[in-house]
């Protein structure tokens, strides 16, 4: 009865998963699918522990064990209070780094799912218990893997690790090797518990040495992986890692044969897939190429620093750059991380509003890997309180920039390097970009002449159509509100 | 005698020297006041004087040369230029800029004849048309830019003085139309009636129609435009105008961005057109011209008197003939109950704008060839001095050789990523599913292979619901908008907390240390169901239209 129970609060609960994430296909109907996911989720735990504390015949229904239920009641309150307490703190800029600890604690959870699964009382003769132990070891080791890489990610995100990636010598070969020795670990763990003649002998423990050992191969690859790419290509790491978790869970739901673990990991796997896909797409860089290289491995020698600069450079001004957007009928502004970086998005976001209410047309045009996780630009906007709805994909906003006088490019390069549309020998070569020299005037705010991310030399900037206004973007920006505000006063 | 060591170095005002070099002392820039009748403007501003004054050069203004444009003398001193009169300025000046051609003043001398050998005039010259009149500067040796004839290259657009002067003109135009015409340019309704829109049509879209088109649109008529160009639809329906489809033969661009002139049946063609459409127009302007060649007559005298009694039409092609053989040249007539503009002098009438705008002009074709190091140097070999000199040093210069035909624009190298890049957002799309969709399918088949034959029938059954699963996820999440990622990436965060049931499995479940190990990974993935769906909450909330 309580199995049949349970078994229908699992159908429930990947129902309205499903429907959680359906919900994310737009903004208005977005926070009806957080209600839905927290509802199913609600409903998965609710029953299962219900079904685990009452026993599986309601006529035999003792009292629920004391500890068990102490240690179930006060983890999921203690977790549940960290958990609510972070999400009310963090703040929007640090989000990829949140998202990273968190896949790590799925990581974790999932390989002490699965060693502790091995632990329990089996029998070694089981039918299935050979597909068993498959699921158990392929468990712990995604789970160790994502564990490691997601610590690793957190650490380069926050700072405290470096982010230029540490490419080892032989490094692929170091990958291999520990490949290959997981892998005969597995198969050690498996005959661990070939039956032995001497009947009674039940060795189903035997293979923990073998399990443990591929825990801490796994743990030092993801640290290794993670380690060896760079800074940038931060959104693909955090998106794959999401992967991974998703996996990790639906690795755990095999060896559980739990269906809803196995449904929702599938669920977050094909997602962070997704995300992962779409944000090499958007480097047009090849997600081996991201994993295994490092950024720039493959193409065009950098340029040497302090190379001649390739054309005349046209500084502008506040009052410049006010009197043109001011006459401007269609504005597009371009934000780069660098922008969220010098928390210039409030002021940013007053002087879209301003023009806005001048008349003139003002949107955003946010690339796909602007920031350091996919849609990070839009969470930073949304904080400043800009109106969806001027927030612009490249896609969709691409084809509007010879219709638009002015643009201006606050705290992002790469993004909308030409080079990448030109020039084969650039290791950016082929990445889509927004653009905006086809508009009719372009800003830059910059701080200095330094090259971006990539150390590739930006073309735009020698443009005619393009004026360089220098400065930290916090104090441009709100220099330039306040020539607006004078001139329109 | 100076004492200049450089090897560049000559005196500036040696005559009948080809190269101007760096001179000894600062060059003078003079800006005489102009004498053509009724001509307000003037080719230096004083915020082109202070620029000049940064380029080190001297300026000397001519008494009352900006008077007509609102730019009285003491504003020019406070530039930094000097004071002085019409010989001072003409004696002492290296370089002139003028706004109209050297004519013949009141006191019998001519403009030409006071400038010195070797000076650098810079001005409106219209040389195809003033023969004469570069003779007679050719004899004076002197070196002679027509800011007429600056090519129509991009980089050329900050010297081009034309489309400045056009783009002041077509708006002028508008205001000299509304001033005639006896009724509202835009609609109204009022509680005493209804006013209907002026039905404005603007012949030609080249810089005068765009801004006579934007100056009507400005004042709420309802505009319509049309030339022969087919490619400036697209311009003119970014500024609110309808665009007149006309279809014939012949292609309507020449080289160089003009219009080509057309054959006696197309412009036939063209005149029924535009006499169907004047007989619903209140207003029309009409700015047809072709290079060097006299306007082509557009607007019939028939189309004239099918027109409301009450209707105006601006010719801004009076000079050169006018598109209206009604037209008369510089006056504004009435005929058959219709207004005819056929002033000549619009951008004149904005004398400040324009003024601001022409040397501006003047000043960039300046500096083109003025450094404060090198001096004046002219390179023949840069298009732009190649083809705006008239003369050198009296050499005639004039006409450049023809530019060679624009190039066909070469195919921008598609990106590889180009195509896959489109078309990505939104519903799930075959295309795009393909190599990520056929390596999953690559997979699975693999996994169904290895469970069909080691597996128990249990693994089977999960691996279908595996597969299934990520079959739903695959279409749910590409239907995610962009704009949701990040929340996306918590919200499976908080999903995958799902984990926590195998916590809870694990702590029920016996064995060794499943208490511990059981309450960590609760612990765990507790964090994450609270954490993540609480920021995702708080992320969603900030979403707002």
């Amino acid at each position: 009865m309580i199995t049949t129970i349970r078994s229908l609060a699992y159908l429930i609960a990947s129902l309205l998963f499903i429907m959680s994430l359906r919900g994310l296909s737009s903004q208005e109907t977005a926070r009806g699918g957080n209600r839905s996911g927290v509802i199913g989720m609600l409903v998965a735990v609710v029953l299962t522990a219900l079904a685990l504390i009452a026993p599986v015949d309601f006529a035999t229904m003792g009292k629920p064990d004391p500890s068990l239920l102490g240690m179930l009641g006060g983890a999921l309150i203690i977790g549940g209070v960290i958990g609510a307490f972070v999400a009310a703190r963090v703040a929007m800029t640090s989000m990829p780094e949140l998202v990273a600890m968190l896949h790590s604690f799925v990581g974790a959870a999932a390989v002490i799912v699965g060693i502790a699964t091995y632990l329990q009382p089996g029998d070694a003769y089981e039918a299935g218990r050979s597909a068993h132990l498959v699921e158990i070891y392929i468990g712990v080791f995604v789970g160790a893997v994502t564990f490691s890489g997601s610590i690793i990610a957190f650490g380069k995100l926050r700072g405290i690790i470096g982010s230029r990636p540490l490419l080892l010598p032989g490094r692929h070969i170091l990958n291999l090797i520990v490949v290959m020795l997981v892998i005969a670990l597995g198969v050690i763990f498996h005959h661990a518990e070939v039956p032995w003649p001497d009947a009674g002998a039940n060795l189903v423990d035997a293979g923990m040495p073998a399990l443990l050992a591929m825990t801490g191969l796994a743990l030092l690859l993801g640290i290794h992986m993670v380690m060896a790419i760079g800074g940038g290509d931060m959104p693909v790491v955090v998106s794959l890692l999401n992967s991974y978790s998703g996996w990790a869970a639906a690795a755990a739901g095999f060896m559980l044969s739990n269906d809803l673990l196995i449904v929702t990991g599938a669920l977050v796997g094909s997602s962070g897939a997704i995300l992962s896909y779409i944000m090499c797409r958007a480097m047009n860089r090849s997600i081996f190429n991201v994993m295994l290289g490092g950024f720039g491995a493959e193409a065009g020698a950098k340029p040497a620093p302090g190379a001649t600069p390739a054309g005349k450079v046209t500084e502008t001004n506040v009052n410049e750059v006010a009197d043109w957007l001011l006459a401007a009928r269609h504005v597009v502004i371009v934000p780069g991380y660098g922008m969220a970086v010098a928390q210039a998005q409030h002021a940013v976001k007053d002087i879209s509003s301003l023009l806005i209410e001048k008349g003139v047309s003002c949107r955003y045009a946010i690339h796909p890997v602007a920031g350091r996780l996919p849609g990070h630009m839009n969470v930073l906007l949304a904080e400043a309180n800009v109106s969806y709805d001027i927030v612009k994909e490249m896609d969709e906003i691409n084809p509007d920039f010879p219709n638009t006088e002015v643009v201006m490019v606050i705290g992002a390069n790469d993004i909308v390097n030409p080079s990448a549309e030109t020039d084969t020998s650039s290791p950016i070569y082929g990445m889509p970009v927004l653009q905006v020299w086809k508009a009719g005037k372009v800003v830059m705010l910059k701080r200095g002449m330094s090259a971006g991310y990539a150390g590739v030399d930006n073309p735009l900037v020698y443009n005619d159509n393009t004026a360089m206004l220098f400065g930290d973007a916090r104090q441009s920006v709100q220099k330039l509100l306040a020539a607006l505000r004078e001139r329109s006063a | 005698m100076c004492s200049s060591r450089s090897a560049n170095h000559r005196h500036a005002d040696v005559a009948g020297l080809a190269f101007v070099g760096v001179p000894c002392r600062p060059m003078k820039v003079g800006i005489p006041k102009e004498i053509y009748p009724h001509e307000l403007r003037v080719a230096a501003t004083p915020d082109t004087i202070d620029k000049m004054k940064k380029l080190g050069l001297e300026v000397v203004v001519e008494t009352g040369a900006g008077e007509a444009a609102d730019l009285a003398d003491a504003a020019y001193v406070e530039a930094g230029a000097r004071i002085a009169d019409a010989n001072t300025v003409y004696g002492e000046a290296d370089i002139v800029l003028k706004v109209r051609a050297p004519m013949a003043r009141a006191d019998g001398r001519h403009e030409a004849d006071l400038l010195k050998p070797g000076t650098t005039l810079i001005s409106f010259i219209w040389p195809a048309q003033n023969k004469a009149l570069v003779d007679r500067l050719a004899a004076r040796k002197v070196n002679v830019f027509a800011m007429d004839a600056v090519p129509r290259i991009t980089r050329a657009q900050k010297l081009d003085a034309l489309s400045a002067m056009a783009n002041v003109a077509g708006y002028r135009a508008v205001v000299e139309a509304a001033h005639h015409f006896g009724r509202f340019f835009p609609g109204q309704v009022t509680a005493a009636g209804r006013v209907k829109p002026a039905q404005v049509l603007i012949i030609g879209a080249g810089v005068a129609g765009l801004a006579a088109i934007a100056a009507s649109k400005a004042l709420g008529a309802v505009v319509k435009a049309f030339d022969t160009r087919p490619v400036v639809r697209e311009q003119i329906e970014s500024l609110g105008g309808q665009f007149i489809e006309f279809k014939f033969e012949e292609a309507g661009e020449g080289a160089g961005g003009y219009a080509k002139e057309m054959s006696d049946a197309y412009l036939a063609a063209e005149q029924a057109l535009i006499a169907k459409h004047a007989q619903t127009s209140d207003v029309i302007i009409s700015t047809a011209l072709i290079p060097g060649k006299p306007a082509p007559v557009l607007i019939t005298p028939g189309a004239v008197t099918a027109m409301a009694q009450g209707s105006v039409i601006v010719d801004m092609a009076a000079e050169q003939g006018g598109n209206c053989p009604l037209t008369e040249k510089d006056k504004v007539v009435t005929k058959s109950g219709v207004t005819l503009i056929g002033l000549t002098d619009l951008p004149s009438r904005m004398p400040r704008t324009s003024s601001e705008l022409y040397a501006t002009t003047v000043l960039n074709l300046l500096k083109e060839m003025y450094t404060q190091d090198k001096g004046l140097v002219i390179n023949l070999e840069d298009e732009i001095q190649r083809g705006c000199i008239v003369l050198k040093a009296g050499e005639l210069l004039w006409p450049p050789p023809k530019p060679a035909a624009p190039p066909a624009a070469a195919p921008a190298p598609k990106p590889k990523a180009a195509a896959p890049a489109h078309g990505a957002h939104g519903a799930a799309d075959g295309k795009k599913k393909g190599s990520g969709a056929n390596l999953m399918a690559g997979l699975a088949a693999i996994l169904l292979g290895a469970a069909a034959i080691f597996g128990p029938p249990e693994f089977i059954q999960h691996l279908t619901v595996f597969l299934l699963a990520c079959v739903v996820g695959w279409h749910v999440i590409w239907n995610v908008t962009p704009a949701l990622h990040t929340p996306l990436m918590s919200v499976t965060n908080a999903i995958s907390g799902i984990i926590v049931i195998g916590g809870m499995l694990v702590l029920y479940g016996g064995g060794e240390g499943s208490l511990i190990l059981g309450g960590v990974a609760v612990l765990l993935a507790a964090i994450n169901v609270a954490g993540g769906f609480l920021v995702t909450q708080r992320m969603l909330k900030m979403f707002r239209k």
